[in-house]
Formats: structure tokens, C-alpha cells, sequence
């Protein structure tokens, strides 16, 4: 994001005195310029230019070699004693890419540098070394080499007026403080000191010369200049790539010129790394105006240049010395040597290519100044992972008015610093569109942000950001034509943006709006909340995992292969690519959860989860792709439904290790199998709904004979149960008999009758206590016998429990001794004997032809 | 007169030898330092061999003049005795009871926790209290899919086709399924949702204006998991369409919002930011005096009057209805709350993180 250096900012808005880089974001953040990072003075303290004047390598016995060199740093220099004469720095270095009379850049004693790291006097390889020769990374310059600097070499090239012990913190710019600035994406002109020379003035009332119009109008197209042809035959959208082509010439530049040291200076506390006179000042044009720009070497040019989009198979090196393949939908900047268009010279808007790019030999240059179809540009920089200064202009739209301004500007400079002379031919492509005014109702403002802005006032504003206000074409009604560095401005909610931020958002009043009719949370969420409170309140831990899954694990919960849980939803672009897919039960990223918290030496542990699964069905269809702003028809909307998979809630507990915990009690119990189903029922009992338990031999991960399925009365079944399959535990590096359940909560909630049901009577007659043993197969289910007990004792039963369960020798091999007590009452009457013993015989009876039980003796 | 004496028996008329017994009793009674000790001083002056009782069976043989006489003397010398073994009875019941108590007494520094203690995860707890806030206020909870169409995702939201946050490196996209013709290779129109927005749009469409929802939920982005990033994060929507509503109303909803969340000294500020589907748009900053470094501003969340294309995708005239919406970080607003200084800890479901929030927050 873009960088402000406070005097150039100060060059196009008067800055008050005294201004810094903190109360400048703060006047910034007012007008929605927020500050990224104050970058303070990179470095403080003495760092000097000095001159190499002796060097001598000396191999070490770690095998490096360093050097000692003695550097005068003129005024640095160590004082003589007794009047003898001063001397230079001795300063051990360990680079090698300089020698004896290179002027380099040292830090002595004193100095911090970025990091911050101080500098001092060391001992080191048998030399006191008094200070640093410091590297582009040392000084916070770029981090792309560790080699030394030689000025004139690497920096400030061309420069003969260096000496040494002359101040290099002001040289290169390293004592400004710079803020850094978040420009959002409506406001691309906020990539220039125009834009935000602009803004401050919006913000403070201080007076602003926009350099973006200047007095005199840059030259038209004349009939000699440079040929350029415009020849789009993909637009996008229907838009033409490029809508203005400004070329001009200039001839006989020193090519050794350096750019001068403001201009360095300038451009390194933007960023950016002067490089030479040429690209420096399309660079420095480019950050004050926002006009990226480019130089051809002319020499190398082959008229005429033609626009056009990228031929399939074509490919262009790029100036980061990238080939690439390009696309059709490539606009291109191509020149014709061969054939008209025959050559690719740059992606135009993005990067230029190395064919024609200015060397330190060029003499006679071409500037091009365009303005390129946002959408066009925005996508060749992704397609090429091109993020550049010049992209990222245009990607957020670029004042198709400033080319020639800006073209101009490169001209003026190349001449006046580099000796060049101007050639009077110009081109100037220019199909721009007029921009049509907006019709804007005054009153909007006040109707959406309770600002009371009179006419007059909102006029004013407007015309501050640059709109022109036209007459009044109905009462309270003016028309806007918006600025050309606007695009954003589309209508009249966003003039009152404008209006809004200029007279300040701390203006517009805080009001509560009047409470609407709610009806409070649905009973679908009312009873989500109260599953996950009575689980935490049972022990469960709630937690939370990502639903990105490896699909390796659906083996591993040993799935079949035809395993619904197998269908997931793919993700194009995974963040781990093991893990593309999304979680169809939340089991398995639950029992990642549990080993997670195991490995940490959190031993006993039952963990829950609540969150939605994804089950993509066969054959869906693709979600069409529809316009915004327009309500899509009822079809069309049955489609983009048709298209979202189904992603129902699930709950989903788990408990590894003791249940109850051990103490000075005594030993804890572990979790087993029943711990799951109560967990399963619990959720059942929260949501109110009737669950039937029956057991699965055939549910993977769980074991097959200690897995319960529940189910709804009417067959749907709602989750499992039960303790997990020994081998899948395995695979999963649990626990032995660690246990699960998992429960589709969107499908229970769906069964709770709507109606509130109807509460039975208390009966306050006395009951009659009955208990009954009953003796069985080892195969019955005891919940079958339970039904049987209920189904024969009739309405008079109350309530039955199964209080024990007992095996032994005297019943017989492959038998159980089931005991339950039953609890009877009649509502209207205290129950005879005679009715008891009527009851028990018939539940007995029941029992007896239903499961095969006979009473234990 | 001849009286039949045994020795140690008093007479019964023998008013001072009574008295002497009725002594001897309520000494040893009141001597008598336990209830087995009381019991044998109540055999010994009590029982059917006690000085009294002897003394008291003798008034049957005396003269019938005598017989008055003996009687108004044994009779309430014998209450006297028997009122004390009583009234010593409660006192040495009572010595017992309290040493009892006092032997039974237990540490009740001993750790008791007997049963496992649960806990709810606190981004559940904090969403949980982020829609009481509204429903509190007359609003609806709404809610929507995780995995969305691009359409409500962006579209509907004023996104274009070409807006960058619609572009591979935010945004989690579905593959096409391989058994819908043509679709192999292609992506199927979703992706995860990377805001809770889309909730606006199906609100519109779905519901009778006015609208006052708000709609916490989990949303998606491709970034990597770090101190302060997760792809895996939650929200809070908020969309209120009426007639007459302003940005005053924005402000004045978020502001009473940052109290709750923050107490009542928080303050906040809005300034001028940018969204596709609100304009004006803003950033909502809150003050914070914790803040690293010392008290200052600190980005809470987006908001803004809705964009009048979000109106009209989804039927409504922008013209009679306006709104406003806005969206919170639900993770950044727990770090503020409780100091929270990594993202790991709260999406790596360690049971130690929870459990230190228990119930509540």
C-alpha cells in the first residue's frame, strides 16, 4: 500500500508546520485513508559515506576470508593525538563485491541501523573494528542482496559530488518518517500523492493545487506522432482494453545522467529503489499522479504500435526475465517490425517486456501513457501473479484525463535532468467516454444518514471533490457529473458518501431505532442451545474443528466402499492439499480433536461437538451463475437452491478414559459403551422427541456387538452409539474402548409435534409396587421384554424399571435373570388385590409368549 | 413403737435420714460424668434397691397416722431425685451430641469433584450472548448454509464477476461433481461462505419487510492457521430494512452493541471505508483502553446503509425502504474481551481452554 513521504506530500497541499507521519494518519482516517504503519526513521545516528582506501584480505582457520580495510570518512576520521594527523576507520568486512577507492556507506560507532541494531567499536578477528560497511539488507533498502553498496555503482548512480563523511542518512533517505496508508479498492487515486494531497485537504480545509490540471494543457495529438493502432477484437464485457494511447518522444538523453538526489530520496522513502534517470522519473511521475508509465528505447522501436489482445501460443519474457505463456485475453502493447503487430513489447497495464527495455545506453526514449480497461488488466496481473505498481493502478481505475498531463510531466523532467530535447510530434489515442451526470436528490442525504445539510452545502462539497454540479433540473434536485479520477461514484448513494465523510461521520447522531415486533429465538434454536447446555452439563467439553478432511480417513473409520459418508464435497482450492474434502459426520474430526487433547496429557477426556456436515447429492446441479442488482425468478432461485447441498447439524460426543472420576473416593469408572447411548439419549430427551434404541452389528466405526442405533418411531433413524471398533481405534492411534455417538440433530428437531402435548393427570391414590424376575434366552434384548411387561400390565402400569441383571449356573447355560419393578395406580381408585395380581399375571403372560421369559422361581 | 430398720435403709419418717439420701443422690447425679455412669446412679437411687424406693416400699407397714406423715415425706423427695436424673439426662445427651458432631467433622478442604465437569466452547457462549443482545432488542436470529452459492455469496451482494475478493486467494471454491455432465473439471457455482452477508440476501428474499436479523455463524477464508489468522472463524451479521431508517440508526444500534459487549464506558467511532454492499460504507473502530501499547483505537468490524442494488436483487424498491448492515468479528471480539493472545487456542480444541470458561463467559 502506498507509502507518503511528508514533502512531497507538501509539494500539492500546504502541510502545516510541524506536521508528522501520527497526526497525519490521524487527519487521513477521518476522510477513510486508514494508516497501515508509521515507518519510522529507518536509521539514527553517524552513517557516513567513507572511501576505501586499503584493503587486505586475511584467510581465517574457520576457511572465510575477511577483509581489513582502513575507510577515511573524512570528518569521522580518528582524531591524531598530540596534533598528529587524523586517521581513517579501520573496519573488518567480510563481502567481497567491492575494492580500494570504492566509496561505500558506513555505519560507525553509534549508528542504528533497521532491526534495530546498534553499531559499536568491536573486537573481532583480531582487529578492532570501528564501525560497519554496510548492504542494501543491513539498511533496510530491499532485502535482495547481502553485497556492499557502492555509491554511484548501486545507488545514486552517476553521482560525482559524494564525499567522504558526508551525512548518508539524508542522502539516501533514511531519517524521514513514513506513513503507510490502506487505500480501499473505490479509491485508486489514493495511489498517488495527487489523491491524497487531495484527501488531507478534504479532511483539514488546507488549500490543495491538484498537479492533475495544471494551467497549461499538455499538447494534442499532432499528425506526425508516433503511430499507434488500437485493435481490441475480444473486449471484455464488451468494454475496448484501452480507451487512451499517449506517446512522446524525447531525444538525446545523457544516458549516464543520474537522477538527482530528491528524487532518490523521495522514491526510496516510497519504497521504491531508484534504478536510472529514465525509469526513476516514469516511476516518480507514476507516484505522484497515479499515471503508471512506460519507456521504450525508441532505437528499438517499429512503428506502428497496435493494441491488441495475446494470439494463442504467443509468449513475452518479462523484465523480471519470466517467460511466459500469454492468454487470449491478454491485452497486449505490440510494435511491428515484420508485420504490423508482429512483435510482443509488454502486457499492457501490467508489465513491460526486456526486448525494448531502456539500458544505460539509451539516448532517445518513448514514453507511453494509457489507460487500460480495469476488469482486463486486473486479470492479466492474476493469471501472471503480476501484482505491480502499474497493475495495481489500474485494477482499481486510473483518471483516463491525466495521460497527456502525465506524459507531459516524464517529458518536462527528462529534459531538464537529462539533456534531452522534446519532439513536438505527440500521439493521442483518445475514445474516452464522457461521464453522464448523476441525478441527485439533495434530501438522499439526510434520508439515509440523518445529516441536515442544506443545498448550498452539499453543492459545495461536491464540487470540493472535483464533481461538477449542474442546474437544477427539479426542486431539491441537482445533476452531478462526477471527476474522471472517480469511477466509483456510480449513484447517488454514493454522493452521499461524500457529502457524509466531508461533513465528518462523528456528525451524524447516535440513535437507537425503535424496537420492532420480534419474536424471540425459534424453538428449533431454543432446544439447539438446550442439547449443547445439558451436554456440557453431563461432562461433554464442547469444542470446535475445521470441517476439512483427508479422505484417507474414511478407510481408516473403515467406511465401505459404498459408504454414503464416502460422497464429500470437494474443495478446489484446499489449503492443505491432503485435505479437500468436506467432513460428511463429524466424528472423524472430533476423534482428531480427542487425540489432539490425549497427546497433550489430557487423560480422561469427553469431548462434544455441535456443527453441520455436508452431503452433496448425486447428480445436483451446477449453481448458475447469475447477475447482481436484478431479484433472480422463482426458477431461478429453485435452481440455486437445488444447487446448495443439503448440510444438516449433527452432535457428536466422545469419551476416552475414566467417566467418572477417580479420587480419595476411590478408583474412577471408565467410560464404556453406555456412557455413548445415555450421551445419544440425553440429546433425544433435550429435544423432547421419542427415540427407539435397537442394535447395529454393521455401523462402521463402531463396534458390532456394543453399537446402538436410535431411531424415530417411525423407522427414521437419527445416529449411533456405542463403543468404537478395536481396529479403528487402532488406525486412528486411540484407545482401547474409547466411545462415540453421533446424531443428526436437524432430523430430531424436525420431529418435535408442533402442537404442545396434552400433560396427564397426577393421581394421588396409593400404588401398588409389584417386582417380577423373569428368566431368558441370552439373545433377548431386554428392552423387548420391557415393551412385552408394558404391553400386558395395561394402563394401570405407572412405571417400570429394570433394577438387575443377573446369570448363573441355576438358571442354566445361555440365560438371563431380568428383575424389574413395577410401580401401579389406577387414576380413579385405590387398586384391589385381586386387580394387582391380575396385572402381573398378565404382564407375565405377556412376556412369556413375546420373548419366551418364564417367572425365575 | 417398734420401727423395722435395716441398716442403710432410711426411715420413712426419719425426715433427716431422707434428706440424707436424697444428698447422697443428687451428688453422685450431678458426679455422674456420662450417660453409662447417669444409668447406674439412676439404678442405684432409683431402682427397686435404692435407699428410697426401700424406704418408700416400708410406708405400707407403718402405722396408719404414720402412713400421712411418711407419705408427704418420701413422695416428693423422690420427684426431687428422679427431676434431676432427668434435667442431668438432657445435659449429658446434649455433651454427647456435640462431641459426636465433633468427632464426625470432616475436611472439607478434600477435592469433590465426583463427577466429570463439562464445559461449552466460549465462541459458542459469546455467539449465543451476541443474539440474546438482539433478541433483547426485538430482532430475529436467521440463518443460513455454510456452503453457498456464489450468487448469494457475491452477486447478490454487489460483488462483480471480476471483484478481487471473488478470486482464488480468499476464497474457498467447490469442484464440480464428476457425475454431472460437464461439470468435471468446472466448479460448481459454491463456496464457503467468507461472510455471513449472504444471510442478507436470502433474508430479503425470504422474508416480510421490515427486516431487524442478525445472524451469527461460522464463515471461511484461505488463510493458514496462525497467532492471528484461522480459515475457520465466526461472525455476526446484523441487517435491519425499514422504512426511515438512517445511519443514525446504524450508529446507535452498534454503539448500544459495544456496550454490551464491552462495557458501559466503550466508545466507538465510524469512518469512511469501502464495501460492495453498503454505501455510504464504514469501519466500526471501538476504544480500547488495553490496547498493546497503550489506549487507542481498534477495528471492530464493517457496517454501512445497504447498497440500493442488495435492495434491488432482491425485489425491494431502495427508494421507499433503506437499512443498514454490519459484521463482527465474533473470535477478535472474545481476544478483546478476555485477552486472548492466539488464534490456536481456540480452534485447536484443547479441553483446558474451554474449561476455563465453564458455563458462561
Amino acid at each position: 500500500m502506498p507509502y507518503i513521504v511528508l514533502d512531497w506530500l507538501a509539494e500539492h497541499v500546504d502541510l502545516p508546520e510541524g506536521l508528522g507521519a501520527e497526526q497525519l494518519a490521524a487527519d487521513l482516517v477521518r476522510v477513510g485513508l486508514e494508516e497501515e504503519e508509521i515507518h519510522a526513521a529507518a536509521v539514527t545516528g553517524p552513517l557516513v559515506v567513507g572511501r576505501v582506501l586499503e584493503l587486505v584480505a586475511e584467510p581465517q582457520k574457520n576457511g572465510k576470508t575477511i577483509n581489513w580495510c582502513q575507510v577515511d570518512v573524512g570528518t569521522h576520521n580518528v582524531e591524531g593525538v598530540d596534533g598528529a594527523p587524523a586517521t581513517p576507520r579501520g573496519i573488518v568486512c567480510g563481502a567481497h563485491n567491492f575494492g580500494v577507492g570504492d566509496l561505500v556507506v558506513v555505519a560507525l560507532p553509534g549508528t542504528v541501523l533497521p532491526g534495530p541494531f546498534a553499531i559499536a567499536s568491536r573486537k573481532t578477528y583480531g582487529h578492532v573494528s570501528d564501525g560497519m560497511i554496510c548492504s542494501t539488507t543491513e539498511l533496510g533498502l530491499g532485502d535482495d542482496s547481502d553485497g556492499i553498496i557502492v555509491l554511484g555503482r548501486d545507488l545514486l548512480h552517476g553521482r560525482t559530488d559524494l564525499e567522504p563523511g558526508q551525512d548518508a542518512v539524508e542522502l539516501l533517505g533514511l531519517g524521514d518518517e513514513v506513513l503507510e496508508i490502506n487505500v480501499t479498492p473505490d479509491r485508486g487515486y489514493c495511489f498517488s500523492y495527487r489523491g491524497v494531497a487531495r484527501e488531507f485537504a478534504h479532511s483539514t480545509g488546507v488549500s490543495f493545487t491538484d498537479p492533475g490540471m495544471p494551467g497549461t494543457a499538455p499538447p494534442s495529438s499532432t499528425p506526425d506522432g508516433f503511430p499507434v493502432v488500437i485493435d481490441d477484437r475480444a473486449p471484455i464485457h464488451g468494454l475496448v482494453g484501452c480507451d487512451r494511447f499517449v506517446t512522446r518522444v524525447v531525444r538525446g538523453i545523457d544516458p549516464t545522467a543520474p537522477s538527482p538526489a530528491w528524487m532518490q530520496r523521495r522514491l526510496t522513502g516510497s519504497g521504491m529503489r531508484p534504478i536510472s534517470l529514465t525509469v526513476d522519473v516514469t516511476n516518480y511521475v507514476m507516484l505522484d499522479l497515479g499515471q503508471p508509465l512506460h519507456a521504450y528505447d525508441l532505437a528499438g522501436l517499429a512503428a506502428p504500435i497496435v493494441v491488441r489482445r495475446a494470439r494463442a501460443g504467443e509468449r513475452l519474457t518479462t523484465l523480471d526475465d519470466v517467460d511466459r505463456a500469454l492468454d487470449p485475453q491478454d491485452l497486449l502493447i505490440t510494435d511491428s517490425p515484420d508485420e504490423d503487430a508482429s512483435r510482443v513489447l509488454g502486457l499492457a497495464g501490467v508489465m513491460g517486456g526486456a526486448s525494448t527495455e531502456v539500458t544505460d545506453r539509451t539516448t532517445d526514449v518513448l514514453v507511453e501513457a494509457a489507460h487500460f480497461d480495469p476488469v482486463s488488466v486486473a486479470r492479466t496481473a492474476r493469471r501472471h501473479k503480476l501484482p505491480s505498481e502499474a497493475a495495481k493502478r489500474f485494477e482499481r481505475g486510473v483518471d483516463p484525463r491525466l495521460a497527456g498531463v502525465a506524459a507531459q510531466r516524464v517529458v518536462d523532467l527528462l529534459v531538464e535532468l537529462g539533456g534531452g530535447t522534446a519532439d513536438a510530434a505527440v500521439s493521442d489515442v483518445d475514445t474516452v467516454p464522457g461521464v453522464e451526470p448523476i441525478e441527485f436528490r439533495v434530501s438522499e442525504v439526510e434520508r439515509l444518514t440523518s445529516l441536515d445539510v442544506d443545498e448550498a452545502r452539499v453543492r459545495s462539497i461536491l464540487e470540493e471533490i472535483g464533481c461538477t454540479v449542474g442546474d437544477t433540473p427539479g426542486i431539491g434536485v441537482v445533476r452531478v457529473t462526477v471527476p474522471t479520477w472517480r469511477p466509483d461514484l456510480v449513484g447517488p448513494a454514493h454522493l452521499v458518501e461524500e457529502v457524509a465523510r466531508l461533513v465528518g461521520y462523528d456528525e451524524i447522531p447516535s440513535v437507537l431505532p425503535p424496537a420492532p415486533a420480534g419474536r424471540g429465538l425459534t424453538r428449533t434454536q431454543q432446544l439447539r442451545r438446550s442439547v449443547a447446555r445439558s451436554l456440557a452439563e453431563a461432562g461433554y467439553v464442547e469444542t470446535l474443528s475445521y470441517p476439512f478432511v483427508d479422505p484417507a480417513q474414511h478407510d481408516a473409520l473403515r467406511l465401505a466402499a459404498d459408504d454414503p459418508r464416502r460422497r464429500a464435497l470437494r474443495l478446489a482450492n484446499p489449503l492443505a492439499g491432503d485435505r479437500p474434502e468436506m467432513r460428511t459426520s463429524l466424528l472423524g474430526t472430533l476423534l482428531e480433536t480427542l487425540r489432539r487433547n490425549l497427546g497433550r496429557g489430557n487423560d480422561d477426556v469427553a469431548l462434544y461437538e455441535i456443527g453441520r456436515v455436508t452431503c452433496p447429492e448425486a447428480g445436483a446441479p451446477v449453481a448458475p451463475q447469475l447477475p447482481g442488482g436484478v431479484r433472480p425468478t422463482e426458477d431461478q432461485l429453485a435452481v440455486l437452491a437445488a444447487a446448495v447441498p443439503a448440510q444438516p447439524r449433527r452432535v457428536a460426543g466422545v469419551v476416552a478414559g475414566n467417566a467418572d472420576p477417580r479420587g480419595w473416593w476411590g478408583p474412577g469408572r471408565a467410560g464404556d459403551w453406555t456412557d455413548a447411548l445415555a450421551g445419544a439419549r440425553l440429546v433425544a430427551d433435550r429435544v423432547g422427541v421419542d427415540v427407539i434404541v435397537s442394535s447395529d452389528t454393521d455401523h462402521a466405526p463402531w463396534h458390532p456387538g456394543r453399537c446402538a442405533r436410535l431411531s424415530l418411531v417411525d423407522g427414521t433413524v437419527v445416529g449411533h452409539a456405542g463403543e468404537l471398533h478395536p481396529k479403528a481405534l487402532e488406525n486412528l492411534g486411540l484407545p482401547a474402548r474409547t466411545v462415540a455417538f453421533e446424531v443428526d440433530l436437524d432430523v430430531l428437531l424436525d420431529a418435535v409435534e408442533a402442537e404442545p402435548f396434552a400433560a396427564r393427570p397426577v393421581s394421588t391414590f396409593p400404588a401398588a409396587k409389584e417386582d417380577l424376575a423373569l428368566v431368558v434366552e441370552e439373545s433377548v434384548p431386554a428392552d423387548q421384554v420391557r415393551q412385552a411387561l408394558v404391553d400386558g400390565a395395561g394402563d394401570l402400569l405407572e412405571h417400570v424399571e429394570l433394577f438387575d441383571v443377573f446369570r448363573g449356573e441355576q438358571l442354566g447355560e445361555g440365560r438371563k435373570s431380568l428383575a424389574f419393578a413395577l410401580r401401579l395406580r389406577a387414576a380413579d381408585r385405590t387398586l384391589s388385590a385381586d386387580e394387582v395380581v391380575e396385572v402381573r399375571r398378565a404382564a407375565v403372560a405377556a412376556a412369556q409368549e413375546q420373548t419366551g421369559a418364564t417367572l425365575r422361581a | 413403737m417398734s420401727t423395722d430398720t435395716t441398716p442403710g435403709v432410711p426411715s420413712p419418717t426419719d425426715e433427716s435420714a431422707l434428706d440424707a439420701a436424697v444428698a447422697t443422690a443428687l451428688d453422685e447425679i450431678a458426679a455422674a460424668d456420662s450417660l453409662d455412669a447417669l444409668k447406674s446412679v439412676k439404678v442405684a437411687h432409683t431402682g427397686d434397691k435404692s435407699p428410697l424406693a426401700l424406704a418408700n416400699r416400708q410406708i405400707g407397714g407403718l402405722e396408719p397416722k404414720d402412713k400421712a406423715v411418711a407419705g408427704k415425706l418420701v413422695g416428693p423427695r423422690r420427684g426431687r431425685v428422679a427431676k434431676a436424673l432427668a434435667s442431668r439426662q438432657v445435659e449429658l445427651e446434649a455433651e454427647r451430641d456435640e462431641r459426636v458432631l465433633v468427632e464426625e467433622a470432616v475436611d472439607v478442604t478434600l477435592p469433590v469433584a465426583r463427577r466429570a465437569v463439562g464445559a461449552r466452547h466460549p465462541l459458542e457462549t459469546l455467539q449465543e450472548q451476541v443474539a440474546d443482545f438482539f433478541v433483547a432488542m426485538g430482532w430475529e436470529i436467521a440463518e443460513g448454509p455454510e456452503v453457498e452459492a456464489e450468487w448469494f455469496n457475491f452477486d447478490a451482494l454487489n460483488f462483480g464477476p471480476d471483484h478481487p475478493a471473488r478470486q482464488m486467494q480468499d476464497t474457498f471454491f467447490v469442484e464440480g461433481s464428476s457425475e454431472v455432465e460437464g461439470a468435471a473439471d468446472a466448479l460448481a457455482g459454491l463456496v464457503l461462505r467468507t461472510h455471513t452477508s449472504p444471510v442478507q440476501a436470502r433474508t430479503l428474499l425470504e422474508r416480510d419487510l421490515p427486516v431487524y436479523i442478525a445472524c451469527p455463524g461460522k464463515v471461511f477464508r484461505t488463510d493458514e492457521l496462525d497467532a492471528t489468522h484461522t480459515p475457520v472463524f465466526h461472525q455476526v451479521e446484523g441487517l435491519a430494512i425499514d422504512k426511515g431508517l438512517t445511519m443514525a440508526h446504524l450508529k446507535g444500534t452498534l454503539d448500544h452493541f459495544a456496550r454490551a459487549m464491552f462495557g458501559p464506558e466503550a466508545r466507538t467511532r465510524l469512518r469512511p471505508s469501502f464495501f460492495p454492499f453498503t454505501e455510504p460504507s464504514a469501519e466500526m473502530d471501538l476504544w480500547f483502553p488495553q490496547k498493546k501499547g497503550g489506549a487507542g483505537w481498534i477495528e471492530w468490524g464493517g457496517c454501512g446503509m445497504v447498497n440500493p442494488n442488495v435492495l434491488l436483487a432482491a425485489g425491494i424498491d431502495p427508494a421507499e425502504y433503506s437499512g443498514f448492515a454490519f459484521g463482527m468479528g465474533i473470535e477478535r471480539t472474545l481476544m478483546l474481551r478476555h485477552a486472548i493472545a492466539d488464534m490456536h487456542d481456540m480452534v485447536e480444541g484443547d479441553v483446558r481452554f474451554s474449561a476455563q470458561f465453564g458455563m458462561g463467559i
